[in-house]
């Protein structure tokens, strides 16, 4: 969607917006954010059988606002459609705060990136006279994180378009390691089976190739 | 005789074994069948692939789903442990501080060693790899010939299980008639490129991988294994009723709880278990091959990791397997009035003829394998496919500017997606911003399974700058100095890989694929893996003809200690383009059956 096809009220806000994204000064500096998480890692030789969920392995971060706002996030990146449900229904909120809550350094980093970015949104909310980021209109939310995905793409590297960027990554790359998820995204493997047949006829016939042997 | 404490080891073995991977479970496998009490020593815990490996689970019941994190860096599902580039107290160094001259060196510290982490495939050297001095003056010439090695492979593969194709390619030679399993069908994506890449005259042929197909011939195979020998039959054929046939899914790396994917574990040890002849002692890290008076090798001196305490254990022979640079540290560390440089170290070369496979790859979207019906793709859920060296007589009449072979594997179709899949669609979605939303979930049910990966993995022969050496300062924590190393690639390795590059690009664009980025045909320092990151390496003990300019003969015995056998892949004189893994065993069954002939005629 370009600027100039947003409806009249939205496009005001998204140069509000826009102008906020772009004016580093009021940011906050990086370490105000969440010191390095209290648990400790899995080590070298963890139970590989078990099943795990967040909260088990580490205490999670994210406070009663925060965990809606993630939400809210986790919908809008991945909504529910005609085919399969939303990422907040399968847990995905969850799993990002398991993220952002583990000890080891690539984790770490992204915590300082996503709570720092939260906050970012709550407070530019806040400029255009909402309470936060979960009480705009569904519609406005919606436009900034076009104008985010906008800016991510245009420059890897530049926050407030990073913190989006890798949000987007976690609950995509979240829903679809769910049965769920993979279900809609086409994978039917993980079966056990007496035998591989190698790809269905209609497969071979779309591809203009003959079968094997 | 069982899995054993420091406390319950015996007075002396015939054999004492280091290392339970490919090569020593493989040596040791035969010398206890063979009637020889062995001691196999390893430096991680007992690992059993039955119970332990997480075949169905699913990324969301893993933490993290499942990505890799410092403590399991080959993901959480991988089925290594204790193991890595990086292991606490386990430091090793690098003589570079530029990361393109550092090699990267990963460490299992598992019963089983790194057969427990491996993609399987399994593919013969050819002829050419054992003379590369002779044919092409580059290298050294192994000393002995495919055709000395040709009847272990066979064994070999018999033994594993090899699923393949015998094809007829050049220097990509095929098996004894019924020694192969049948290979899997290609997957769609595999077919159309194999389509695609005939008409550049390059060949898409069945891969070879230790995956049973078909369960093996219990009743045939042990017979021809060990003629005259019906307790081998016996036990052999028990193991082999035991494994189970793939049942086409879940990757192999996670191990494999039926058997159906080598391991050393599953088919060397738990048959060698029952022999009575073999004890193996866990969470042993050897320190230090010790010697006697006239330099005959007496036995290994070592650490029990369980309580930090020192122990000597003693064999009439010693069998180095600990992996290839683990052996070269030992070695090393092996210092005596009578070695002062370390054992079998008089020829000044023991770490120095360091190689692995030169290794790149490039993919792209292909808008024909958009949108296909959905099927299970899962096949063997390893590699099935690849593209051997189409242009040895090209190379050998002078027509490339690089001297080494090189093959492709492709990776293909809906794979179980994993974190990284939700931005696997930023190249090609048509969003203005980076796709999310309704968007995103179009463009993943389009998208997902038309993108094709290769991965060149390349020959590579000695060179000066690529070795191990003793640090003289750095030590572990058991108070044991560790590697250094050297690395850099010299210019025939870059510029076979600016060919890997064009080659790769020629067979996607043959597809119709689309690039998010181009080929590195100009920058191959860029595009090569860093050395150790495809753990192929291999040499730093080298085998040859002439003890002046080797470390041990043919038959893997030290030169300077003919009772010290090494059986990794120390002793290969350099990396073919192929996996090592196969012709390790094949190496190890050959050095081992000499090793049972000397100590039978008394002379070890």
């Amino acid at each position: 969607m370009s600027e100039s096809e947003l409806p009249r009220i939205s496009r005001r806000t998204t140069l509000k917006w826009i102008a906020g994204a772009s004016g580093s000064a009021a940011l906050p500096a990086m370490d105000s954010f969440a010191a390095v998480p209290a648990g400790t890692g899995y080590g070298p030789d963890p139970d590989l059988i078990k099943s795990y969920q967040p909260g088990d392995l580490w205490p999670l971060t994210f406070s009663d606002g925060q965990r809606e706002l993630v939400r809210v996030l986790c919908d809008i990146i991945m909504p529910e459609d005609e085919t399969s449900p939303s990422a907040s229904s399968l847990g995905v909120h969850d799993f990002i705060d398991e993220w952002i809550s583990s000890p080891y350094p690539g984790q770490v980093a992204d915590r300082k990136l996503i709570l720092k970015g939260l906050k970012w949104l709550d407070d530019e909310a806040g400029k255009q006279k909402s309470k936060n980021f979960v009480s705009l209109s569904s519609t406005q939310q919606l436009e900034v994180c076009q104008i985010l995905a906008i800016m991510a793409k245009k420059d890897r590297r530049k926050y407030p378009g990073t913190f989006f960027r890798r949000m987007r990554d976690l609950v995509a790359g979240g829903y679809y390691t769910t049965p769920e998820g993979m279900k809609d995204i086409g994978y039917r493997g993980n079966v056990a089976m007496p035998e591989w047949n190698g790809p269905p006829a209609e497969v071979l016939e779309k591809l203009g190739l003959e079968p094997e042997g | 005789m069982p899995v054993i404490s420091p406390q319950e080891v015996q007075q002396k073995y015939d054999v004492v074994v280091v290392g339970s991977g490919a090569g020593g479970g493989q040596s040791a496998y035969l010398l206890a069948m063979s009637g020889a009490k062995v001691l196999l020593l390893e430096a991680g815990r007992m690992f059993d692939p039955v119970r332990e490996t997480a075949m169905f689970h699913t990324p969301n019941q893993a933490p993290l789903r499942a990505e890799r994190t410092p403590d399991k860096q080959y993901g959480f599902y991988d089925s290594s442990v204790d193991s890595g580039w990086e292991i606490p107290g386990e430091p090793y160094s690098n003589a570079s501080k530029e990361e393109k001259r550092q090699f990267a060196w990963w460490r299992q510290r598992m019963m089983g060693g790194r057969t427990n982490h491996w993609g399987r495939v399994s593919l013969r050297n050819g002829p050419y790899d054992f003379e590369t001095r002779t044919r092409q003056g580059i290298g050294l010439d192994w000393p002995f010939s495919y055709d000395d090695l040709a009847p272990y492979y066979d064994k070999a593969e018999m033994m594993a299980g090899i699923f393949g194709a015998s094809e007829g390619i050049e220097n990509s030679p095929d098996s004894s008639p019924g020694v192969l399993l049948p290979p899997p069908k290609f997957r769609a994506g595999e077919l159309l490129a194999k389509q695609r890449a005939a008409k550049l005259g390059i060949s898409v042929v069945p891969i070879h991988r230790a995956v049973l197909t078909k369960t093996q011939d219990a009743d045939k195979l042990p017979k021809k294994l060990h003629p005259g020998n019906p307790k081998a039959q016996k036990l052999l054929a028990e193991n082999m009723r035991m494994r189970g046939k793939c049942f086409f899914a879940t990757d192999c790396h996670r191990g494999c709880s039926i058997g159906a994917a080598f391991d050393s574990t599953t088919v060397f040890l738990r048959p060698t278990l029952k022999s009575g002849n073999l004890d193996i002692l866990p969470n042993a890290m050897a320190r230090e091959v010790t010697v006697d008076s006239e330099g005959k090798a007496t036995g290994v001196t070592l650490i029990d990791k369980v309580d930090g305490a020192e122990h000597h254990v003693s064999g009439k022979a010693v069998v180095l397997a600990a992996s290839s640079q683990e052996t070269v540290r030992l070695l090393l560390n092996s210092q005596s009035k009578l070695f002062p440089q370390g054992i079998g170290n008089s020829s000044g070369l023991v770490g120095k003829y360091l190689t692995d496979s030169v290794s790149s790859s490039y993919s792209a979207q292909i808008p024909a394998l958009e949108n296909l019906p959905l099927h299970n793709e899962d096949g063997t859920v390893g590699q099935q496919v690849y593209v051997p060296w189409w242009r040895a007589a090209e190379q050998l009449a002078g027509k490339l500017d690089f001297p080494g072979g090189y093959k492709f594997v492709l990776v293909s179709g809906r794979k179980m997606p994993n974190l990284a899949t939700g931005r696997k669609f930023d190249g090609v979605s048509e969003a203005e911003g980076i796709p999310f939303g309704r968007q995103l979930k179009e463009d993943a049910r389009r998208y997902y399974g038309s993108f094709l990966g290769i991965g060149a993995q390349g020959a590579m022969v000695g060179n000066e700058n690529c070795y191990s050496e003793l640090d003289p300062e750095v030590k572990d924590q058991w108070g044991i100095p560790v590697l250094k190393f050297h690395w850099k690639f010299g210019d025939d390795e870059l510029k076979q890989v600016a060919d890997q590059q064009r080659s790769m690009a020629a067979i996607l664009e043959a597809m119709g694929g689309k690039f998010s980025r181009p080929a590195d045909t100009e920058n191959p320092e860029k595009a090569v893996k860093q050395g150790g990151r495809i753990i192929h390496e291999v040499g730093g003990a080298i085998m040859g003809a002439d003890s002046a300019k080797s470390v041990t003969n043919q038959w893997c015995q030290v030169w300077d200690v003919p009772n010290l056998i090494v059986a990794d892949g120390a002793t290969f004189p350099n990396t073919a383009d192929k996996n090592p893994t196969l012709s390790i065993l094949a190496v190890s069954w050959r050095a081992t059956e000499r090793l049972i002939d000397e100590m039978k005629k008394g002379n070890i």
